[in-house]
């Protein structure tokens, strides 16, 4: 088919155009490169450029961490200064929280997949969408700009008093990029939420919704519902900053606490945010790759629903050590502990799914099994300083840093990794090399559990977290972590080198590689610009593998 | 997959069902959390201060219980601008929209008078500070609400713009009208009542 030249949703005056119409349905195959580049309201591109971008920010966080590890090789502050230290700390976990797994994991798989997965041709609300996606790289700038003004440094979770003595300016940059990207989640939740409850096709019944679809909904409430109470959050600490009110100064009648709880009402189900999608893209990939239907399907369809619904009960947990009544700890323990159980009833129905399936270790699948392992280590270790008289012991020490890495990274990172290898196809029409995925998977498996396996240790031993000079007797496992980071640093390139040349160069990989059966690979890879020429029928569910001869043949 | 295909005549795409109403319902539940974390941090203020609010910046009933009657009202009567476009009487919604606005910027207007009026700022202790964010950011959604109503006013001059079958951005406007109505509701019993009490 040739390439059209008209506005997509418009259709074309001229007869010429109108030739090109195919079976009463108007569609441009596919975007040039420049269309990428520019306000597009399809929600594929959008998808795009939330990964694209996100991946560039990854990259900007990563080099901090690189900076910050290099700094730590050794006890004293000899490689960069000790402002600068903080300043790359804070944008670090700022930059890879706010700019890279939440805006790739939900913006940019959600985006990409979830019409795909409903058989919609678009999101509810294309325009909100392109906003939601353009709010974000003005949030990076501005994170950036903080450089100039000598980086936010306290943090990032920014408690005052810290906040309100260290680097005003570079603050109130901070504050202003949180809030933006905050508003893109807002607004992107609600065309989630929208899209999935209005708008699959009506042949689809709900339990044969595929489970990413779950997890995304269940992500957008618990975004739409924690996200705004950060917003207010950080409108006082702004207004203390700049207003001279002091609702987090505790001379002048104000309290830091309050500060903590309206953060943590955000930040703890900020975790579950950036893991549930990950959750739902380990529940496409396993199946697909293992040859067999989910184990379990409503179980952890609504898993993700529990997990929204407790996690926003579970904030206080980061608070135990800031003077919080005992009943608080004990209320807030239990919860922490039954968020566990929907999260095992998921990791169990993935490695069910696995039990004498016919695995096909692809790069997709390897990052799969390697994100189950990594969260079940990062898992345990939540569960240990989810209850208090631990957490007290281990209270900001590296074992807090190598939990939320394990989890974090051996999972968030990982999962995405996972999808970008299971769904690169479906984007590009070519597939990733696959040996070049093997190198990358094995730089990010050492490179992971070489980097935060020791931490546990040196947490135990008592090495505080957030400094740049430490006490010369942890100097051994630091200059291990450090190896670890550049290893992490190193396993990029493959990664990036792969997709460049895959994406011009890779294999075609035809419409369905994997002869998955979830709707998105109905259509042609990349899809047409309205994804299907008619809308497709669902007759069976997304992981129907083996239960009938006819599953996995495509008429049209 | 087995798919069936079916001819959709819709010309172009199909026809994109209007959600707006949906999204606009999300959001404003999104949007009362921002307000919930303004009153947690009131309640939290509220509870752990012996003398609230502190001698010197008490509220006065006055000139807000005014603009509350006025805004509950305005509630009732965007209400009648969207049971009169439903009928076809533009003229009518016209007219109740004008009305609400009105409503609206004596409402803000009031506000301004009570914050001359007050004898404190914006920095004069903690309760100052919550009760001019809360009651500022209400302002700011009534001011919203009220480019919304505006912003319906214009458009009804185009003929035909708004009719019985084709009224969403009246009822977006009316709904999200509702919506500072509860809030301010809550924030009225939280910030003046009880401290009367």
């Amino acid at each position: 088919m040739t390439r059209v030249e008209f506005p997509p949703h418009l259709p074309p005056d001229d007869n010429e155009s109108k030739n090109l119409v195919v079976g009463h349905t108007l569609h441009l195959p596919a975007w040039k490169w420049r269309d990428y580049f520019t306000f597009n309201v399809d929600h594929k591109v959008i998808g795009i450029q939330y990964l694209v971008t996100a991946f560039v920010f990854y990259l900007i966080g990563g080099l901090m961490a690189i900076a910050l590890r290099t700094e730590l090789a050794t006890p004293d502050a000899d490689f960069i200064d000790p402002n600068l230290y903080n300043a790359f700390m804070t944008n670090h976990g700022t930059i890879m929280i706010f700019l890279w797994i939440v805006p790739s994991a939900i913006g940019g798989f959600g985006n990409y997949l979830i019409p795909l997965m409903i058989g919609a041709r678009d999101m509810a609300f294309p325009k909100l969408n392109a906003i939601a996606f353009w709010l974000n790289p003005p949030a990076g700038l501005l994170l950036l700009l903080s450089f100039i003004f000598g980086g936010s440094q306290s943090g990032w979770t920014a408690y005052p008093p810290l906040s309100l003595v260290t680097a005003p300016m570079a603050q109130t940059l901070w504050i202003l990029a949180i809030v933006l990207v905050g508003t893109s989640s807002i607004l992107g939740s609600v065309n989630f939420v929208v899209t999935i409850l209005m708008m699959k096709v009506p042949s689809m019944k709900w339990d044969q919704l595929p489970l990413f679809c779950w997890a995304i909904l269940a992500t957008s409430v618990l975004a739409l519902l924690s996200t705004p109470v950060l917003a207010a959050g950080l409108v006082l600490l702004l207004f203390d900053l700049n207003f001279g009110t002091s609702f987090f100064k505790p001379d002048a009648g104000g309290n830091v606490i309050i500060y903590q709880h309206l953060f943590w009402f955000y930040s703890h189900p900020a975790v579950y945010l950036m893991i549930l999608p990950i959750f739902g893209i380990m529940s496409e990939v396993i199946p697909v790759h293992a040859r067999k239907p989910i184990f379990g399907y409503k179980a952890i369809a609504y898993s993700s629903v529990a997990i929204c619904v407790v996690g926003l009960f579970v904030w206080v947990h980061h608070m135990f050590t800031s003077g919080t009544p005992g009943w608080m700890r004990m209320f807030f323990t239990i919860s922490t502990l039954i968020v566990a159980v929907p999260t095992g009833v998921k990791i169990f129905g993935w490695v069910a799914t696995l039990w004498g399936g016919k695995i096909r270790f692809t790069s997709a699948m390897l990052f799969a099994v390697g994100l189950l392992s990594m969260f079940v280590m990062g898992g345990l270790s939540g569960v240990t300083m989810g209850t208090a008289p631990f957490d007290v012991h281990v209270h900001d020490t590296y074992y807090v840093v190598a939990h939320f890495h394990y989890v974090l990274f051996g999972g968030s990172v990982f999962g995405i990794y996972a999808g970008i290898y299971h769904w690169f196809p479906k984007m590009t029409g070519r597939k990733l090399n696959e040996v070049w995925g093997r190198i990358h998977f094995a730089l990010t498996l050492v490179g992971t559990n070489l980097t935060f396996l020791p931490m546990h240790k040196l947490g135990l031993q008592g090495m505080p977290r957030r400094v740049a000079m430490y006490d010369p007797q942890f100097v051994d496992l630091n200059v291990l972590c450090t190896i670890g980071a550049f290893i992490l640093g190193l396993s990029v390139i493959p990664f990036a080198i792969n997709v460049i040349w895959s994406w011009s160069k890779g294999e075609l990989a035809g419409d369905n590689p994997w002869e998955a059966l979830s709707l998105e690979w109905t259509t042609s890879s990349p899809p047409l610009v309205e994804n299907w020429e008619v809308l497709p029928v669902v007759n069976h569910g997304p992981y129907d593998y083996g239960h009938s001869a006819e599953v996995g043949v495509l008429e049209t | 997959m087995t798919v069936v295909t079916a001819h959709e005549d819709h010309g172009g795409h199909e026809a994109h069902p209007d959600l707006r109403v949906w999204g606009l319902l999300t959001f404003l539940i999104s949007e009362s959390l921002m307000f919930g974390g303004f009153f947690a941090t009131y309640l939290f203020f509220r509870g752990s201060t012996e003398v609230w609010p502190p001698e010197g910046t008490e509220v006065e009933l006055f000139v807000p219980t005014i603009n509350t009657i006025i805004l509950v009202s305005s509630s009732f009567v965007i209400h009648f601008g969207d049971m009169a476009i439903k009928k076809g009487n533009v003229w009518g919604m016209r007219f109740w929209y004008l009305v609400t606005a009105i409503m609206g910027a004596v409402f803000l207007a009031g506000q301004v008078y009570e914050y001359q009026n007050l004898g404190y700022g914006l920095t004069t202790n903690v309760f100052a500070n919550c009760f001019y964010i809360m009651t500022g950011f209400h302002g700011l959604h009534v001011f919203i609400g009220l480019l919304l109503i505006l912003g319906v006013l214009w458009r009804s001059r185009r003929p035909g713009h708004y009719s019985a079958t084709k009224h969403i951005g009246i009822e977006m406007a009316e709904i999200y009208w509702h919506f500072v109505d509860i809030i301010w509701i809550i924030l009225f019993t939280l910030v003046y009542i009880l401290n009367i009490l």
